[in-house]
């Protein structure tokens, strides 16, 4: 079953580093990449971290530093998709190569109301739910991490981002 | 300055399906081969030498490894002019066809030599195209985009499942008649409806099978004697601009509404123009169907009908009442598979066996005209026109 990770009262520690003050049996939670999502423990909370470029004022998902559609360099960061609407999805039913979580999954296009439309993973696998213009939350959710950790380190669980049904799922 | 006229001099096959005793340059050389052989350059029992044919070859292919061509042309002595390789997703095959058009239209060469062959992986295709973390995240399956894509022509479109499934029907009854294709059975609506579902509503009979082959054309500012001249009117590669969420350059945002023209589109367009040739004059089209939805999609896309028409056209098509160009006589991808270097080419290659008139079973009747149409990762599309004179 998915873990949405904030609900286990565990913050987001940055790629690459780990926490040394683990209580035994303490699980690690670390963001699948940089970039992508602000923490639920950050003073705005959970969102995704687009680009807004000053020239063509376009918004783009993951953020980087030169804009996708003008070219202009030094985008900055917005904080964006706390919530949104799904636009189209279907359920992933066998895992793709490289993917070690739950299947079957929601995967579809989620129009953010700041006006960006993001792929996700979405957190609702009956294809009848999964309908244009079903409203949307941002949440976390853990997935395996694809290797080995040493014995020392402590457990690590990898977060990655989607949606999940605003109403929750019935 | 008028620009030079490039023929098609020679076509050949190696057929589409799994071959676990052969390894892809041995796929390539019998392509080479057969389109040398194909060019008046000897016969099957007594193989042409392909040294000497031509002025500079591409190789297109994506899973083939390091200097792919070069390794088919060794084997038979045909190395010393340029060869060089080609990779462009789907596509690749369009975009060595391509380069090798511009380099005889502009005088550079007389005889350029164009081939692709693939032995794909089996299984979902991977590519090095997403990082990792994306694979760990689930946001890389292929036919969940394809089925996206489906989707939003059951929102926008008015297909159904069943005309879904009916692409698969009707591409696999012409795929019977093609000795080169991997499937040869027809299958029912019903049948296709029943096999496993992948994506919703795509389900795995809807899904073409990475596979393997290989395809070769000889390009030639002179057409061949004593052939029917088959001039290459335009090969169009393009890429995708930025804004389309569900563009095969499958980025992980896109703009809300406003999306650009597909890469299909703009190929389409420009190869049209190209040409000097209307859709309507096209009589015999191939054009991508890597699912059944894809196949709806092109249709839009290449402009045979408006967008959000798809279903309605499909439907007229398959109950013959349309008066528009013969769609996939070879069976499309849905029969014969998909070897990513080759499948481009072999469009081509049907599509010269169409206007040569020699296409057996599968003749489109007359066909003077015929358009070739690849899409796929990168993002890349390919649009080729084919003329009979």
């Amino acid at each position: 079953m998915t873990r949405v990770v904030h609900e286990l009262g565990a913050g987001i520690i940055p790629l690459g580093t780990r926490a040394q003050n683990c209580y035994p049996g303490e699980v690690q939670i670390r963001p699948i990449h940089e970039g992508l999502f602000s923490s639920p423990d950050d003073p705005g909370g959970l969102g995704l971290f687009a680009g807004l470029c000053g020239s063509c004022k376009a918004l783009h998902f993951p953020a980087t530093n030169d804009c996708p559609y003008c070219g202009t360099t030094g985008c900055e960061t917005r904080i964006v998709g706390k919530t949104g609407t799904l636009h189209l999805a279907t359920v992933v039913a066998a895992a793709p190569p490289g993917y070690h979580g739950e299947v079957p999954y929601g995967f579809g296009l989620v129009d953010l109301p700041e006006g960006l439309r993001v792929i996700s993973v979405i957190a609702e696998t009956n294809i009848k739910r999964l309908r244009p213009g079903l409203a949307l939350r941002l949440g976390l959710r853990s997935l395996p991490s694809p290797e080995a950790e040493p014995p020392e380190t402590e457990p690590l669980t990898l977060v990655s981002w989607h949606y999940e049904p605003a109403g929750g799922s019935p | 300055m008028s620009a030079n006229p490039v023929y098609i001099r020679g076509v050949g096959l190696h057929p589409f399906g799994r071959f676990p005793e052969q390894t892809v340059t041995e796929l390539g050389l019998h392509a080479v081969r057969a389109a040398i052989a194909d060019a008046g350059g000897g016969s099957a029992e007594s193989p042409p030498s392909t040294r000497g044919t031509f002025d500079a070859a591409f190789c297109a292919s994506v899973y083939s490894g390091v200097a792919a061509g070069h390794k088919v042309l060794s084997r038979n002595g045909a190395t010393g002019p340029a060869i060089m390789n080609i990779e462009a997703g789907c596509a690749s095959g369009g975009a060595a066809l391509s380069l090798g058009t511009d380099l005889i239209r502009s005088g550079r060469y007389r005889n350029v030599l164009v081939f692709g062959m693939e032995k794909m992986p089996r299984g979902m295709i991977r590519s090095s195209f997403f990082p990792p973390w994306c694979e760990q995240a689930g946001l890389t399956p292929a036919p969940a985009y394809f089925a996206l894509r489906a989707q939003r022509l059951i929102q926008q479109s008015g297909v159904t499942r069943k005309d879904l499934a009916d692409v698969v029907v009707h591409n696999r009854r012409k795929g019977v008649a093609n000795p080169f294709a991997m499937f040869r059975k027809e299958v029912t609506r019903e049948e296709v409806l029943r096999s496993r579902l992948v994506c919703d509503p795509l389900r795995l009979w809807m899904l073409c099978s990475p596979n393997e082959g290989a395809a070769a054309v000889l390009l030639s500012s002179q057409p061949t004697s004593g052939q029917v001249p088959v001039e290459l009117a335009a090969s169009v590669l393009r890429s995708h601009q930025p804004g389309s969420a569900l563009g095969e350059h499958t980025p992980l945002s896109g703009r809300i509404g406003n999306e650009p023209d597909s890469p299909t589109t703009t190929a389409a367009r420009a190869a049209l123009g190209q040409g000097r040739l209307t859709l309507s004059e096209i009589d015999v089209v191939e054009l991508q169907d890597t699912d059944a939805g894809r196949q709806i999609l092109s249709i839009e896309e290449l402009g045979f009908c408006a967008p959000g028409e798809g279903g309605a056209f499909v439907r007229a098509e398959q109950e013959k009442s349309s008066q528009t160009a013969t769609i996939n006589p070879s069976g499309g991808l849905l029969s014969k598979g998909e070897p990513l270097g080759a499948s481009a080419l072999a469009q081509v290659v049907e599509l010269v066996w169409q206007l040569r008139g020699s296409a057996g079973a599968r003749q489109v009747p007359g066909a003077k005209a015929g358009l070739a149409h690849t899409v796929g990762r990168g993002a890349n599309a390919s649009v080729t026109i084919l003329v009979r004179h």
